[in-house]
């Protein structure tokens, strides 16, 4: 078989991209969208691509959209490339969600959690109608949130501490605060994966996939019994010491998403019972996200916890090596390009295949008529 | 409401080093539009820039639970750059982002807050009004997240018996 040489198509592929570069323009009639109106008004689209592209830069995700046509995969994906081109400076302080700025905070779980139920800018009970006030040609006038006369207080007591003294929660024990966490960016996915390496997985992780697997998990697939400890969103504090100052100074505050969900008891003979927990945390506002993310973390606990699970949500190798969306989406998607060599490798065995077929066929028939002449 | 420096980060500046952490890090997290508005109306010594601005990334470390071992996250844009003055103070700014012009004038303001000369000017033209709008934005906010707080109220039902 002669080698089918895969080159030309350039003049196709630069007049595909000229198109392309008009069908993201659209009707030239409408305005062409900003950046910055795509990074003020589609905000949850760029925490997505935030988060999933493992780069807080708002702009940068905005951009990105932009490009992407609003597909936010692409997006993620061209943000993930950029990332690769940039030094990596060094690695924040930990940070401390407990004293988070916090814009949300509510508790499924303990309805008087002390600093209240704050429900902040969201979704949940509207009543999902189209509002076509926002449809209205020249925008329509935003009433202002109303503003309490009291501030939140500086800082909210997380469910953990509200319930430490009493040991009915999991503790998350710092045991070793100077080893560097696993880093996805650097090394392979490896396993049995420890959980920082599992967590990093996760908050990279598809949306969608996590949200499945985290839906399947709630509907008997390994099922964690789930109930909703505390969900917050607001600013983070990142702190960071560069190398020539020798000390650590504020770099941002960051908005982020935390949940951690309460999950079935477990004690042993010299463990007396108590909650076990599951962990999200994301940029930006992300509830789904990191609900779903506390879910799986939780489910990918079993070895830990000594549980045997053979559901999909409780398989670390199923979890982490399909979670990634660039990787799902470049895997699935090389399909549609040149498997010209494949494809004629194939089309040979399977005309032989056929022939063989046909020419044992026509023997058996010869034979069959042979005997029956005979 | 103010801005809070952590007790931790002022013990691991030691004494010196809690003014020049206050500043670096009102500096780092002002927005670059309102940092270079600012930058206007301060006139600037003579400097020679150590290290022009570079973008980088910071990889931003959370905990497993919210408060055990730490894993990555994600990272975050980061800029920096140094300078010094002819007077032979050193600047160095590291900012969120990647705006080179904030890198620098943070670098610059930075190494000016460390000299008497200059000090005064920086600290009334542009710090103490970065710190004043960035005090402002989060007492709006945390205003409006108090206003969505839930006010639960038992019913109580009179039945005469």
């Amino acid at each position: 078989m002669a080698y089918v040489a895969v080159k030309g198509g350039e003049r196709a592929i630069t007049n595909a991209h000229a198109w392309l570069g008009e069908v993201r323009r659209g009707d030239v009639a409408i305005p062409e969208l900003s950046v910055a109106q795509i990074r003020e008004q589609m905000s949850l689209a760029v925490d997505r691509v935030m988060a999933e592209g493992s780069c807080y830069d708002p702009d940068l995700a905005a951009l990105a959209i932009k490009q992407a046509r609003g597909d936010l995969p692409e997006a993620i994906f061209l943000l993930r490339a950029y990332r690769t081109t940039l030094p990596r400076f060094g690695a924040s302080r930990p940070i401390e969600t407990a004293d988070m700025a916090v814009q949300r905070r509510v508790s499924a779980a303990f309805k008087d959690i002390p600093g209240g139920q704050v429900l902040g800018p969201t979704f949940d009970y509207t009543h999902r109608l189209l509002d076509f006030k926002l449809a209205a040609e020249g925008g329509h006038e935003v009433p202002p949130a109303p503003v309490s006369e009291d501030l939140m207080p500086t800082q909210l007591a997380t469910i953990a501490q509200v319930f430490a003294h009493e040991g009915l929660l999991e503790a998350d024990p710092v045991t070793d605060s100077d080893k560097p966490p696993y880093d996805l960016t650097r090394e392979p996915m490896a396993f049995p994966a420890d959980r920082d390496q599992r967590l990093q997985a996760l908050a990279r992780g598809d949306e969608g996939f996590l949200l499945s697997l985290a839906y399947s998990s709630q509907r008997g697939w390994g099922s964690t019994h789930p109930l909703c400890g505390e969900i917050r969103m607001g600013e983070v504090c990142v702190g960071f010491m560069p190398d020539e100052l020798g000390f650590e100074i504020e770099l941002a505050d960051l908005p982020m998403t935390e949940c951690i969900m309460l999950s079935g008891f477990a004690g042993s003979a010299e463990q007396a019972p108590q909650y076990t927990r599951g962990y999200g945390l994301t940029f930006g506002h992300n509830e789904r996200k990191a609900m779903s993310m506390s879910i799986v973390d939780r489910a990918l606990r079993g070895r830990e916890l000594g549980e045997e699970g053979q559901a999909p949500c409780q398989d670390e190798e199923f979890v982490l090596y399909h979670s990634d969306v660039v990787e799902a989406s470049g895997f699935v998607q090389h399909l549609k390009l040149p498997h010209y060599v494949d494809f004629q490798a194939d089309l040979q065995f399977l005309r032989r295949l056929r022939r063989e077929f046909f020419d044992a066929q026509s023997k058996a028939q010869a034979l069959h008529m042979k005997e029956a002449a005979e | 409401m103010t801005q809070s420096y952590k007790d931790e980060f002022v013990e691991n500046a030691g004494a010196g080093n809690a003014a020049r952490q206050a500043w670096l890090s009102t500096l780092a997290k002002a927005p670059a539009s309102e940092v270079l508005r600012l930058w206007e109306d301060v006139v600037a010594p003579e400097s020679q820039v150590l290290r022009p601005a570079e973008t980088g990334m910071v990889m931003v470390r959370g905990r497993t639970g919210g408060a055990g071992n730490p894993f990555n996250l994600g990272e975050m844009t980061v800029t920096r750059c140094a300078v010094r003055l002819a007077t032979g103070e050193t600047g160095i700014g590291y900012v969120a982002g990647r705006d080179r012009a904030h890198a620098y004038v943070a670098a610059l303001a930075d190494a000016m807050l460390q000299s008497s000369v200059w000090r005064d000017q920086v600290r009334a033209s542009l710090i103490e009004p970065l710190r004043k709008a960035y005090d402002a934005r989060r007492e709006a906010i945390s205003r409006k997240a108090k206003a969505t707080q839930v006010e639960f109220f038992t019913m109580v039902r009179d039945r005469k018996a």
